[in-house]
């Protein structure tokens, strides 16, 4: 998909200002984090856990090289095929080939971030496959043809009404006067007409939640069960997936599986958690006869070598979005590419370039949430730090920005001054303020004072509090 | 030898500071593949015993998996006649072709019909076998000529047959279960936890999307209930 991720301001104007949004996002508010917390609290092993996953995590990115080879051994020695793709249109390439050579006409599709980074809708579009999304979200925004808002919710932007709208509008077979107000029904409208393209589906793409070295294995979870009839049915299963999903074992990948639902969902475990390994067996009487797995890479190797080597643990499980406070007020769309929240503006930047993605490292306020809660431990704000600075450098920043940076990098550079300055300020404020306690408008601090009050100091500034209180002591 | 292959592992070696890995840390990697433990398992994960049979069922009861206990297999399909009956379902029922399962008295139950084979569009109730972790009352179903894929996730309700015994704690012992002596896994192997659900309109949690709106267990466990 096209980034837009240089227009967040904008875009967070419009989603602050859209109320059909916002009762979304308080609904995402209200849910996911107290259910988080109810499942963390079932399983007193859950930080032993988490310890556990990093230190898996950082062994195989260690070995990464080491670990995808073995990984691609174990997939051809199952009967598979492993396609190794540098950048999203190699990957897109390599999907469409595949699909042409099964004679496709219509894919089923269970959801897939790496499909949305690829953009591998639009691709088979343009060349007469029709792919077909199955995650319920994921369909309700084909439809639609939006972008997924969240990592786990895609649909979670949208009210049932634009469900009930975008359904009638694109189910044709159906009586025009039906009743469709209720999730209940639409779920059932939804089974119908997907039972449907699952069976005629000539091909079905998964994503991967995670890879196995010791067996050639993908794992997909999800709970509706679409990734299972999406691999099972057609001829051809094709798995896509980043080269930084790779786990060494069937253990490992247990470790993670105890902490992503919980993390994600708050559910113990998803409904379906399913081990793919190569195509059916000579003795199966089901499954695919085609097994693929397309490895991506698009600059998630560049990062290795970087500030940002952490952000390649992430397991998607989209707790940090759910915890962030810009993300809960702005939505996913607003970061404009497809990962969103502090991962997303960690994430993005790296993939499509800081000039472009400039914005997303200043989207957080440092509150530390989403590390806290972070099941394997990234350091997001930290990495968010190193973001600003590479904005900095890279000319990214506009011309106040940059001004008003080098002044005050002049003045902290120069203690005295910086004291003589600030205490001469807060002296201003302070005779100026002191009355009210407050100021509504204040020249140059007019992004704070247009939504809130400026409080008034209230004495002298700290460093001369300090100084004060060590000559009184000595 | 595909040139992508070969630049993308080439600038994962270059990011990391070093050629490819020499032959005793190749062999390092070997070991730890082969080694398994040394993991945390949650208590939860280790009860023995009947305690292990009721945290299977309180963690499948949590999840909407409904658990009907027998005291033996020849009682397996008077329950799941019974089950089908008192949620008004039809009768006829797909078996996975499974010896255990085929020689189970189906024939006493004169309200069923039996077919065996993988699940068609058509099919609304399937029957497999399963093993079972207890940590979160998941079923294990590994993909084979007597358990295809298809019977867990086409049809309306699925029933699986589950003998205690069969019930390990933690995820980490349900991978002898699956494991050949040699050669790859099987196919698929599927945990599955409850009925198909999803909650992508407006958060509201709806169960029976794409897989079964109904998930049974008939439990076999020498136990009258």
């Amino acid at each position: 998909m096209d980034a837009t991720s240089s227009a967040f301001p904008e875009n967070s104007r419009r989603a602050l200002a859209d109320e059909r949004l916002q009762e979304a996002l308080h609904r995402l508010a209200d849910g996911f984090p107290a259910r988080r917390r109810e499942a963390v609290d079932r399983l007193p092993e859950f930080d032993q856990l988490r310890a556990q996953a990093r230190a898996v995590k950082d062994h195989v990115l260690e070995n990464l090289d080491s670990y995808l080879e073995r990984f691609a051994a174990k997939v051809e020695e199952a009967g598979g095929h492993v396609h190794w793709c540098r950048d999203a249109l190699e990957a897109r390439q390599t999907v469409l080939r595949i699909c042409r050579d099964a004679g496709a006409r219509t894919v089923t599709k269970s959801k897939s971030m790496v499909g949305e980074e690829i953009a591998i809708n639009e691709h088979l579009e343009a060349h007469g496959i029709e792919p077909v999304e199955t995650d319920l979200g994921e369909y309700i925004i084909q439809l639609r043809r939006e972008a997924p808002s969240h990592l786990i919710a895609p649909a979670i932007h949208l009210s049932k009404d634009q469900v009930t709208e975008t359904f009638k509008a694109a189910h044709g077979e159906f009586p025009v006067g039906r009743r469709l107000d209720e999730p209940r029904a639409m779920l059932d409208e939804a089974r119908t007409v997907l039972r449907k393209r699952f069976v005629e589906a000539d091909v079905g793409i998964t994503g991967a939640n995670m890879i196995i070295a010791e067996t050639g294995t993908a794992v997909v979870v999800t709970n509706e069960g679409n990734a299972d009839l999406t691999m099972t049915l057609p001829k051809v299963h094709i798995a896509i997936t980043g080269i930084e999903k790779v786990v060494p074992t069937l253990d490992d990948a247990v470790t993670v599986l105890r902490l992503l639902a919980r993390s994600a969902t708050g559910q113990d475990v998803t409904v379906y958690t399913t081990f793919a390994t190569g195509p059916r067996r000579d003795d199966d009487v089901d499954g695919p006869d085609a097994f693929h797995v397309v490895l991506l890479d698009n600059g998630r190797s560049a990062l290795m070598e970087s500030d940002f080597r952490d952000i390649l643990r992430c397991i998607r499980c989209g707790a940090c979005l759910n915890h962030c406070p810009v993300y809960s007020a702005v939505g996913g769309h607003a970061y404009g590419w497809v990962y969103s929240g502090p991962m997303g503006s960690v994430l993005n930047p790296g993939l499509v370039g800081i000039e472009e993605a400039h914005h997303l490292p200043n989207a957080s306020t440092f509150c530390g949430a989403c590390e806290e809660v972070c099941p394997v431990g990234i350091p997001l704000p930290k990495m968010l730090r190193h973001w600003r600075e590479r904005a900095f450098r890279a000319r990214a920043v506009g011309a106040t920005g940059r001004a008003g940076m080098r002044a005050w990098a002049f003045l902290a550079l120069r203690p005295r001054l910086y004291r003589a300055v600030t205490g001469a300020v807060m002296a201003v404020l302070g005779a100026l303020g002191r009355r009210r306690g407050r100021f509504r408008r204040l020249p140059l601090a007019g992004g704070w004072t247009v939504a809130r009050d400026l409080a008034a100091p209230q004495g002298p500034t700290f460093i001369s509090q300090w100084a004060q209180r060590r000559r009184e002591r000595s | 030898m595909s040139t992508a292959r070969e630049q993308i592992l080439g600038n994962l070696r270059k990011a990391l500071g070093r050629g490819h890995l020499s032959p005793d840390r190749e062999a390092q990697l070997d070991a730890r593949l082969s080694a398994s433990g040394g993991a945390v398992i949650p208590a939860r994960g280790r009860v023995e015993g009947q305690a292990r049979i009721t945290a299977f069922c309180d963690e499948a009861a949590r999840v909407g998996t409904t658990v009907a206990r027998v005291p033996s297999s020849a009682a397996a399909p008077a329950a799941v006649a019974d089950y089908l009956a008192e949620h008004d379902l039809a009768a006829d029922i797909r078996l996975a072709p499974d010896p255990f399962l085929a020689d189970l008295p189906w024939s006493e139950q004169a309200a069923l019909s039996t077919s065996a084979g993988p699940a068609r569009p058509t099919d609304t109730v399937s029957v497999t076998t399963a093993t079972a972790a207890a940590e979160t009352g998941t079923l294990v179903l590994a993909s084979g000529p007597e358990s295809p894929t298809t019977l867990n996730f086409l049809p309306d309700t699925h029933i699986a047959v589950l003998l205690a015994e069969t019930i390990v704690g933690a995820y980490e012992a349900t991978w002898s279960a699956v494991r050949a002596a040699d050669g790859p896994l099987p196919r698929v192997v599927n945990w599955i936890t409850g009925p198909s659900r999803t909650a992508d309109i407006e958060q509201t949690l709806l169960i029976g999307i794409h897989g079964p709106r109904r998930q049974h267990i008939v439990l076999i466990d020498g136990q009258d209930t």
